[in-house]
């Protein structure tokens, strides 16, 4: 047999070539790049980190002040931005994805069909046009400030964004606190308890409503026996602008508001599919056993959709992150925005700065995804 | 078809206590009438097989003893219970009723032991240790303990069967129904569940089962059940029914199922 015919041979030899073509492109574009980039005299390197630089950010969550801030602060100030964005859309879309997926299953025809046209029209619209249409024909469009639209709680909302009270923790506030994390230790410490003691006895433990009570009563108690060490400074509309509070900004808004509905619909959709995929003879053998509904809920069905659920999910986590920089259409000061927009362009180091917000973003994903694998692992069935 | 020998089971004890009685049930899918005035008391001990062309309505049947479906007229009482829609009362039964399907419906995301321990711990409200002492005892009976630790996926279809039937023994139930328990079975397993559903015969369950292996319906049955297009047909003792059907439908049947 000539050695060719060896599939092992020619599985080596065609990988071997392989390499070699990759190693001689990536040798080409390295070689090219800096070959330019010494033709034009920019210099190489993150020197640049520290100068300062000169540019105000419309919202951080640190200190930031255009004169006297540097590169380096404001790659910070972007990267905050992009996670608060992120953090608070996964949290908004997954509870508004699993509600609206619950929805379209729905025996209520009215519910489910309502359920269903919003997935259906979110999904397909492009995530550009809808953020655009949230900024520019919604949030940009409200009456401005004179004509605020008040609010509950002594909010206002105009096309400067939506002013609310900003609580303002008094002396005392840390024992709220305190009080809060304490029962929160208590309320895992009551589950655990309860578990013990069911198998022990079989006696159950209202175990949700003692949960809500010990996260819920303590601090309140606490709070009033400190004579409510939280006070507000409330935003209070004068002629030309409002005073005090905080305030969401528009730009804030439209993204998030983007993204949590155009990734819900798709979140709506993977649990549908996560609960459709468990049979209904699964709920069948649960009722024939004598399990009431809700627990053939907690017990049967929803262990078996999480698991068909929670790697699209996760997909879905990551696409929510990564779409949240788009916000440079809306003006919303996340990573791409201030990184690879305002600094690589006074900056001009293009290399550095793209390589290092790209490594930013794997860093993101690959964390969450890590930590939904792992997740899942602990749920994955066995089969034969 | 297993023709199993008919050796002739013991006739049952019958108590004459009455464990299901249907009066002139009648149900409907939309404008389909598939449930025709049935009339049928199960005496408490007495094992009935129902047999019948697909499509008769002989799962509907069943299913309406524990409320997996719901009649829309006449009475269903089952141990002494009128099925209405009060849920305490659909609880109750359930909780006397066991069920095994066709297609077994174990949790695949529980351990065999833990399938078994399920129901005891949430309904019966069971100590852990209790549940898993009552589960081993029937995983004994049914001859997989040793299968205890592993996961529904990792059995054969014989052997699932048999922990879907233990599963539903550990809530010690008076009345057991079985969905044609062997139709999804490869030749060669249909033996042992049979043989399990057998020994469980001998100690008096009280049992309803949709089956097609006539065999077993020889060997087992007090009485035997031929329903078509939603009707009772005919009920007589299996020697009765085999050596004399009495309708043309019957004969029919018997001759395509017994060749
Ligand atoms: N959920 C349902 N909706 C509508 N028709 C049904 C439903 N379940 C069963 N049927 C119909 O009712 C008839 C009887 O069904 P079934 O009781 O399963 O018959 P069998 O078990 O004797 O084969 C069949 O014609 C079947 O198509
Ligand atoms: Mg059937």
């Amino acid at each position: 047999m000539s050695p060719w015919n060896d599939p092992r041979v020619r599985s080596f030899v065609f990988q071997g070539f392989l390499i070699l073509v990759i190693g001689f492109l990536i040798y080409e574009a390295v070689d090219n790049a800096s070959d330019n980039l010494r033709r034009q005299r920019i210099a190489t390197g993150l020197g640049f980190w520290d100068s300062p630089a000169g540019f105000p950010i419309s919202q951080s969550m640190i200190f930031y002040s255009e004169t006297s801030s540097s590169y380096g602060d404001a790659f910070l100030v972007g990267l905050l931005n992009t996670l608060l964005v992120a953090a608070i859309g996964i949290v908004l879309a997954t509870v508004l994805g699993f509600t609206v997926g619950i929805a379209r299953l729905s025996k209520n025809i009215l519910v489910a069909g309502i359920a269903r046209w919003y997935i259906e029209i979110i999904r397909n619209l492009p995530l550009l046009l809808q953020l655009l249409f949230w900024y520019n024909a919604v949030l940009k469009a409200l009456p401005g400030v004179r004509e605020s639209a008040a609010l509950p709680f002594s909010s206002f909302l105009n096309n400067r964004g939506l002013f609310m009270p900003k609580p303002l923790p008094g002396a005392g506030f840390d024992y709220v606190l305190i009080a809060f994390f304490v029962a929160v230790a208590a309320a895992i410490g009551f589950r655990i308890w309860a578990r013990r003691r069911q198998e022990r006895t079989g006696l159950q433990a209202p175990v949700g409503s003692v949960t809500l009570a010990l996260l819920i009563l303590p601090a309140s108690l606490v709070y009033v026996a400190l004579g409510g060490p939280l006070t507000f400074d409330v935003p209070t509309a004068g002629r030309f602008n409002i005073t005090g509070g905080m305030v969401l900004q528009p730009e804030f808004l439209a993204l998030l508001f983007g993204l949590v509905i155009y990734t819900a619909a798709f979140i709506a959709e993977v649990v549908r599919a996560g609960i459709l995929a468990v049979s209904r003879g699964q709920t069948e053998a649960a009722f024939a056993l004598g399990l009431r509904p809700n627990l053939t809920t907690k017990l049967v069905i929803v262990p078996q959709a999480m698991r068909v659920i929670i790697p699209p999910l996760t997909s879905q986590y990551l696409n929510l992150t990564k779409n949240s920089s788009l916000a440079v259409f809306v003006g919303y000061p996340d990573l791409a925005n201030v990184f690879t927009g305002t600094v690589l362009n006074q900056t001009g180091q293009a290399i550095e700065v793209v390589g290092i917000t790209m490594l930013v973003y794997l860093t993101i994903s690959l964390g969450t995804s890590a930590l939904m694998n792992w997740y899942n692992s602990r749920k994955a069935l066995v089969e034969r | 078809m297993t023709n199993t020998a008919p050796a002739g089971l013991k006739p049952a004890k019958l108590t004459h206590e009455t464990a299901i009685e249907m009066i002139g049930v009648n149900k409907w899918y939309g404008e389909f009438h598939v449930l025709r005035d049935i009339d049928l008391t199960i005496a408490r001990g007495e094992r009935v097989v129902v047999c019948g062309p697909s499509g008769s309505g002989k799962s509907t049947l069943i299913r309406c003893v524990n409320r997996l479906e719901e009649h829309q007229k006449g009475r269903i009482i089952v141990d002494g219970v009128e099925l209405t829609n009060d849920l305490k009362r659909i609880d109750e039964i359930r909780r006397e009723v066991g069920m095994v399907f066709q297609h077994f419906n174990l949790f695949p995301h529980l351990t065999i032991l833990e399938n078994c321990t399920l129901a005891p711990i949430w309904v019966k409200k069971m100590p852990k240790k209790d549940a898993e002492e009552v589960a081993m005892h029937y995983l004994t009976r049914v001859k997989i303990p040793e299968q205890a630790l592993k996961y529904p996926g990792q059995l054969s279809g014989g052997q699932q069967q048999r922990v879907a039937i233990a599963r539903s023994l550990c809530m010690s139930p008076k009345i057991m129904l079985f969905d044609e328990p062997t139709s999804a079975l490869d030749p060669e397993m249909v033996k042992e569940v049979l043989d399990t559903m057998v020994a469980l015969a001998e100690e008096g369950m009280t049992m309803i089962c949709v089956t097609h292996e006539m065999g077993f319906a020889r060997q087992v049955a007090d009485r035997v059940i031929f329903m078509d297009q939603g009707q009772i047909v005919e009920a007589n003792t299996p020697d009765e029914f085999f050596r004399d059907p009495r309708h043309e439908r019957t004969r029919l049947f018997l001759s395509q199922i017994l060749h």
